[in-house]
This record gives C-alpha cells, structure tokens and sequence, in this order.
C-alpha cells in the first residue's frame, strides 16, 4: 500500500470529505510525527507503535571503495517499535 | 529539545488545525489512518508513505534461544515482525533537527 492508495481507502470510508480534504488530513498526521521527531520527542501510538531518535556518536567511517577512514560525525537517527497489539495482530492474535 | 511526548491527541489536534472538523471526527480520522496501515501490514502488504518512510513485514523462521537465567535452551518460534525505514527526508530532517 503507498501513500495515495491510503489517501483512497480513507476517501472511500468519508464520501462526505472532500479528496483534496483526506491528501490534507493524512499528511498532517505524518508532518505532526515528523516535526516532533526533527524535535528529538517521543511519539506514542497505543497499540500501533512508537516513534523515537536515538543518538548515533561519532565513529571514525569507512569508505567501502576505497578503504579510506572518513570521520562520521554524531548524529540523531528516526527509529520505530511496533505496539504489542499490533505485534500481536502480526503473529495472528486477532 | 525532548520535553513532552506526542500522542494520538496532538494528531487529533493536528488535523483540527487542518481542515475545519470537530475534534472527534479528527479523532476517527487519525484512528482510522492508523488502522489501514495495521490492517494493510497484517495482510502482509509493506506500506510505503513517500517523504516519511516505509513499514514493512519480515518473516523470521525458527530458532534456538536460551533462557539467560536458566541456560534452558528454549525454541524460537517463527513469527512476523515489523520494520520501519525511515525515508531519506525523515533521516535527514531528524539529523538537522528543528534548531530549538
């Protein structure tokens, strides 16, 4: 499923939503995670899952073609744990 | 920096500031969202959100661990486990940061 065949399913669910309304909607949700993660926050989805930044520290890289050693600077990462119930759903807990 | 965890309610609100619906029709709309994304993910789709990131289902077969207590070998068994890659623009605008 990407992106516009969502935007489809949750435009079929809400006849009485305008399309360009529901685009809206979905991308504000995930403009709200994304900002608050570009924040270092925490988002907490109950069931679905967590949104968190971890702290990368520098390292001293490597580049594979070369083998040359290239300083990699400290660096914020997005990461993601799914919720119990939907781990749940997963393994066919439904 | 850090202070305050984002919840369903800041979506909500989110979504209230968008477009003009009452708050909880904004509600059922991030629940809803959320649902056809878990719902797609339990079909086994992989669910690819273009500028945020991909969700995806991997299978992991059986194996052997260990109860660290006990050092009872103990059988893994296969199962369905979810992954997130971020997209290009979430890692680097989580590397940036908002310049708080």
């Amino acid at each position: 499923m990407i992106r516009s065949e969502l935007i489809q399913k949750i435009s079929d669910a809400n006849p009485h939503l305008a399309h360009k309304d529901v685009e809206r909607i979905v991308s504000a949700i995930f403009e709200e995670i994304v900002m608050a993660m570009a924040d270092g926050r925490r988002v907490e989805l109950r069931g679905f899952g967590a949104f968190s930044v971890k702290s990368r520290d520098a390292r001293i890289g490597r580049n594979p073609r070369t083998g040359e050693s290239v300083p990699v600077k400290a660096k914020a990462v997005p990461f993601f744990k799914a919720g119990k119930l939907l781990r749940d759903r997963l393994n066919g807990a439904d | 920096m850090s202070d305050g965890t984002i919840t369903r309610m800041d979506l909500t609100e989110a979504v209230f500031r968008e477009v003009g619906l009452s708050r909880s029709e904004s509600s059922a709309l991030v629940e809803s969202v959320l649902q056809e994304i878990s719902d797609a993910l339990v079909r086994g789709e992989t669910v690819k959100i273009s500028s945020f990131g991909t969700f995806m289902v991997r299978e992991k077969g059986e194996r052997i661990g260990r109860n660290p207590k006990t050092g009872e070998e103990v059988p893994i068994h296969p199962r369905r486990v979810l992954s997130f890659r971020p997209s290009h623009l979430l890692k680097e605008r989580v590397a940036a940061g908002n310049g708080a």
